[in-house]
């Protein structure tokens, strides 16, 4: 039982990056339409960016997350400008491509700069974890909780709560409408794709120094994202957040009781499970997002 | 003019171990036919049936795997105690077997898989093959997970009455994989110049106008699947004999992602575009080795994709023939001037 509660502990912290991961993804493929297969790089982005500015430039290390997160924004900003732009109106599989193609320079361009050793970061919180009872938990893990749980709820109240995140959830619904309404589609479009960038750095940057940073670090990510985002439904914040925790929670119980070779196995599984048996999501309202 | 250059084409190619000798390009010529072969499997799904299948990959090397522990042998455990033993078979049943599971699992997720569509048929292929891949990986017992399978023997023919023809040299095995190249698109070339090929344009270029025309898309889609699974599966077992070893890196999805450029960049949808499109990503790494990392030329290759995508949507043989002002009789044209023929279709 005490093993189970650990298990749990472990599935909250490592849910919460997930949740992180899933929001940003949510919302590109629910407003824009465009499977990002980026997604995990912008991911793997954020965390050599934590490395560049808290390793080799030896600056603090709250900085160096904050740097990582306004990185990532600029950056998917940047890609939505040059790559996504022109191709506005082509249909899915063509801007599937685009992503793919993007995710190989960039995994590859990782691959070059900082070459394929694993990085590790080191941080400003004490050795020793924090006991309670039977339990135990790392400082720096309990930081990401926090700083995880403060962004999904920032995240929720711009989309719920502003008038961004109003032309957001309009442009979802009807596109046309939306414009005809006065928004601009198109600086909603590149909002979203920096804001779900940004969130993917943040994931990134939190995870990097809790595991070791390396090129291949976003393959994983990519693709759990999508089964974070398929298992909340498509535009979902809520069922993105918990479809993060779903997807910590398999992959916790999987290593633990299963085997930890096949840790990663389970969110591929519950992919194919869910679009198998009720491909709209589990927390489906695939008309509404927020 | 037109109706020469696929013989021009074979006879070139067939010419190639005559008079290249160089082992390397001779082995990098193999591998780039293997790779067609698979290229080719992927375009009769991606190209006829638009439908982007990224898990492509599991089904070369779940070809690859079966072949090879088929000649091989093995002794698992299922479950239970149960023990599974099997003794080697001839290499050449292995290579039919490997197709033939192969053909089974693109079945299986073909009828699975095709309930979703668009983004989500992309992430459950996927999905797939990363499955597979991490049982590769941790089936130790079955497939010796990273150590990699190894000594696998090379194909070996036999004849009853005659004696063996074995493929150790590398010209008889650019002969092998010669043959079951253009084996492959004498039967993809039939299927989609078929009925079949027609049911599976119509599907791809309006769905429920075909819906309505009455052609039964799952069980087309799913008999692209199994067809098309099962070529890969031949390219899998081909590369598993030539290279004698395999590991769970035989499922990457850079191998898928090498598939889907070769496609998109020759012309899916085209009989040559694989082919065109295999042939220039297959030396293109012959060229670019001597002066860039391998990192270096798979960011060149992104860059490639994405600029295909902007400038060649449709490929390059499509684009040489628009420049030449063929009008090739193809299978789009059929349904064009002879709708009366979908319409027959079961």
């Amino acid at each position: 039982m005490t093993e189970f509660l650990q298990h749990i502990i472990d599935m909250v912290i490592l849910g919460s990056t997930y949740a992180l991961l899933g929001i940003g993804l949510t919302l590109i493929f629910g407003i824009m339409n465009v499977v990002n297969f980026a997604h995990g790089e912008l991911y793997s982005f954020g965390a050599y960016i934590v490395y560049l500015v808290a390793v080799l430039l030896g600056l603090n290390f709250f900085l160096a997350l904050i740097v990582a997160v306004v990185a990532g924004f600029i950056l998917g900003a940047l890609i939505e400008f040059v790559l996504l732009r022109p191709m506005r109106g082509a249909d899915i599989d063509t801007t599937m491509l685009i992503m793919i193609g993007a995710m190989i320079v960039m995994q590859n361009g990782e691959q070059f700069v900082w070459g394929g050793v694993a990085k590790s970061v080191p941080t400003p919180f004490p050795e020793l974890p924090l006991v309670i009872g039977p339990f135990s938990v790392s400082w720096l893990r309990l930081f990401v909780l926090c700083a995880a749980s403060v962004l999904i709820a920032l995240s929720y109240y711009l989309i719920n709560r502003t008038k961004l995140g109003k032309a957001m959830r309009a442009t979802f619904q009807d596109q046309d409408t939306a414009s005809l309404m006065g928004v601009n589609i198109q600086f909603i479009y590149m909002a979203t794709f920096a804001m779900g960038s940004s969130l993917a750095a943040a994931a990134g940057a939190l995870l990097g120094p809790v595991y070791v940073i390396s090129p291949q670090m976003g393959n994983l990510a990519s693709l759990k994202a999508f089964a974070i985002v398929i298992l909340g439904g498509l535009g979902s914040i809520g069922g993105a957040t918990i479809g993060g925790f779903v997807l910590a929670f398999a992959e916790e119980l999987g290593a633990g009781y299963i085997s930890s070779g096949y840790r990663d196995a389970m969110g591929f599984l519950l992919i194919i499970a869910v679009l198998l048996f009720k491909p709209t999501g589990l927390l489906a309202r695939s008309e509404r997002i927020g | 003019m037109k109706r020469l250059v696929p013989w021009l084409a074979f006879i070139a190619f067939a010419s190639v171990p005559l008079w290249l000798h160089d082992p390397y390009l001779l082995n990098a010529f193999i591998t780039t036919g293997i790779f067609i072969i698979a290229a080719m499997s992927l375009n009769l799904l991606l190209g006829y049936t638009g439908q982007l299948s990224l898990g492509h990959v599991a089904f070369f090397g779940i070809g690859a795997y079966t072949s090879a522990l088929v000649s091989l042998g093995f002794n698992v455990e299922l479950f239970a105690g149960i023990r599974v033993v099997h003794d080697p078979w001839p290499v050449w049943s292995g290579f039919l077997i490997g197709i033939l599971v192969s053909a089974l699992c693109g079945y299986v997720v073909g009828k699975l898989s095709f309930r979703v569509r668009g983004a989500y048929f992309v992430i459950v292929t996927i999905s797939f093959a990363e499955v597979v891949r991490l049982v590769a990986l941790n089936w130790v017992e079955l497939t010796q997970g990273p150590l990699a399978l190894t000594s696998i023997p090379p194909m070996t023919l036999g004849f009853p009455g005659i004696g063996y023809l074995d493929f150790y040299s590398k010209q008889s095995n650019y002969y092998l994989v010669f043959g079951v190249l253009v084996l492959s698109y004498i039967v993809i070339s039939r299927l989609v110049h078929s009925h079949v090929g027609r049911a599976m344009i119509a599907l791809k270029e309006n769905e429920s106008l075909a819906v309505s025309v009455g052609i039964d898309v799952t069980r087309y889609l799913v008999l692209a699947a199994m067809f098309s699974a099962a070529i890969a599966g031949a390219a899998g077992s081909l590369y598993a004999h030539y290279l004698e070893i395999i590991d769970p890196d035989v499922f990457s999805f850079l191998y898928t992602i090498t598939m889907v450029i070769m496609v998109i960049t020759g012309g899916k949808g085209t009989l040559a575009g694989p082919i065109v499109g295999g042939l220039i990503f297959g030396f293109v790494p012959v060229v670019a080795r001597s002066f860039a990392a391998p990192e270096v030329q798979w960011m060149l290759y992104g860059l490639l994709m994405i600029l295909i995508v902007f400038v060649l949507p449709q490929g390059i043989v499509p684009a040489i023939e628009k420049w030449f002002g063929v009008s090739e009789r193809n299978p789009q044209a059929d349904i064009g001037t002879r709708p009366a023929k979908i319409q027959d279709t079961p």
